[in-house]
């Protein structure tokens, strides 16, 4: 059951924009529904209006802008699994899209909501930041740009002002020769830890030129690991050779937290664990092996 | 539906299991509520209450939602069904035929969930394999445990229709 609330279903951002302005500090802006409806429930929020942002055209677009790609909010988890932009520009993406929490949130919830809630427990916010995510935010007619680091603050807390919008995040799609792999592992609902790794190689294929690490969930914001530099101008050969040392130096590096998912010496040892299997499944993809790797409560992307 | 604002109540109409209905609902009102308690459908359970278990599944315009979690106004203008319109008539549905077959059902509390979710993942993929099963059903909990009948009768009921 839930409190009694009154619903406004603006057609344009202009107007959504003027609710929250005319409603500040009562409202909040609803789209899917599945983070906020909970803390309706539970009475975490109590606001007396809700925003349903759901009606605005274009919102839910995916479209290419200038060797980007722009994911609108209001687009579902299934939307991405589904979009053939982002398959072509950003693979991996409708890939983890598909795991993300179960076929009926990912029916209803949206991507800007995910993003704007800031749970920790969050696949797309660990995913986004190796793709270098950025977040449009609205603010009566002017845009800014956030990169995804900064937007999220800590747990549920973003750099969102209260009268802003969250109108798309802004992924750059890896380039060439990039091999890439997102593991998630876990056995609640929400995953416990996330990792995504993305290695992209020199023509002759030898060489890492770019790397990106992100780890998720274990601590209150995704991060990117300090380590890409130590897999950057070193052959794939030599990282795998060396990738006992170089999880646990990244495991070193994060700043885990205790929850109902773990302790944090659990997560920073899990974290350890899955950048190892992490590092040897894309080395595996990238000499063309196929990493058919299995391994309890953990999901390969 | 244009208006930007809407009172706390509004006139929803929509279509569940073939028949149309209007009513007038409080802006805040559950879907699965409103299929309960005002038209008696109580097929969809409510058991966890946070989307997780998919007791509560029910499919609008044919895409499983959790009905605890899902305002009923946004069902307006919209197909919901519920288990209740999976048989017709006496005749049930080949799914439900499928799951009395292999033995699918222990309890039954989470059966009209994993019918619907089941329904959907038919209707996108007409002859899943096991695996697709497993994880189209991830979000649908059975705490008797009984998944592996689950399964079997999803997978049976898909393989039939395969070559046709």
């Amino acid at each position: 059951m839930l409190r009694p609330f009154a619903l406004h279903r603006p057609s344009t951002l202009h107007d959504a924009g003027h609710l929250l302005d005319e409603y500040k500090g009562e409202s909040a802006l609803y789209a899917g529904g599945t983070e906020l409806l909970l803390l309706l429930k539970e009475g975490f929020l109590r606001p007396a209006h809700l925003i349903d942002v759901k009606r605005v055209p274009r919102l839910n677009d995916i479209v290419v802008e200038d060797g980007s790609v722009l994911v609108g909010a209001t687009a579902t988890h299934r939307t991405i699994e589904r979009s053939p932009v982002l398959g072509i520009s950003c693979p991996i993406v409708p890939a983890v899209a598909q795991h993300v929490a179960n076929v009926r949130v990912r029916n209803v919830g949206t991507v800007g909501g995910n993003l704007a809630f800031a749970d920790p427990h969050s696949d797309l916010a660990t995913l986004f930041l190796a793709l270098d995510g950025r977040i449009m935010l609205w603010r009566r007619g002017v845009e800014r740009e956030v990169p995804l680091a900064d937007f999220v603050r800590g747990p549920y807390e973003t750099a969102r002002q209260e009268d802003e919008i969250v109108t798309a995040v802004r992924l750059f799609p890896w380039p060439a020769r990039t091999t890439a792999t997102y593991v998630k592992y876990g056995f609640h609902e929400r995953p416990t830890l996330g990792i995504a790794l993305a290695l992209t190689l020199d023509a002759d294929a030898r060489t890492v030129v770019e790397a990106r690490l992100a780890v998720g969930c274990v601590g209150p914001r995704p991060e990117r690991l300090s380590i890409e530099s130590e897999l950057r101008g070193r052959t794939l050969v030599e990282v795998l050779a060396d990738a006992d040392r170089l999880a646990s130096a990244a495991a070193e590096s994060i700043e885990p937290v205790d929850d109902l998912h773990g302790s944090a010496d659990y997560k920073r040892d899990m974290t350890r664990v899955f950048v190892r299997r992490a590092l040897a499944i894309v080395g595996a993809r990238a000499a063309g092996r196929d990493a058919d790797v299995r391994y309890p409560h953990t999901v390969v992307v | 539906m244009s208006d930007i604002r809407t009172p706390s109540s509004s006139s929803v109409s929509f279509r569940v299991n073939g028949q149309m209905v209007t009513l007038d609902l409080p802006v805040h009102a559950l879907l699965l509520d409103v299929l309960r308690d005002r038209l008696g459908l109580k097929g969809a359970k409510r058991s966890c209450d946070i989307q997780v278990c998919g007791a509560c599944t029910v499919l609008v315009d044919g895409a499983p939602v959790s009905a605890c979690t899902y305002l009923a106004v946004e069902v307006d203008g919209r197909v919901v069904s519920t288990v209740e319109g999976l048989a017709e008539g006496d005749a049930l549905h080949p799914l439900q035929e499928s799951f009395i077959e292999c033995g699918a059902v222990q309890c039954g509390f989470c059966t009209s969930g994993m019918l619907m979710a089941a329904k959907a993942l038919l209707d996108e993929e007409p002859a899943p394999t096991a695996e697709r099963v497993v994880a189209y059903l991830r979000g649908n909990l059975c705490r008797c445990t009984g998944y592996r009948k689950v399964i079997d009768a999803v997978v049976a009921c898909g393989r039939p229709r395969a070559g046709t």
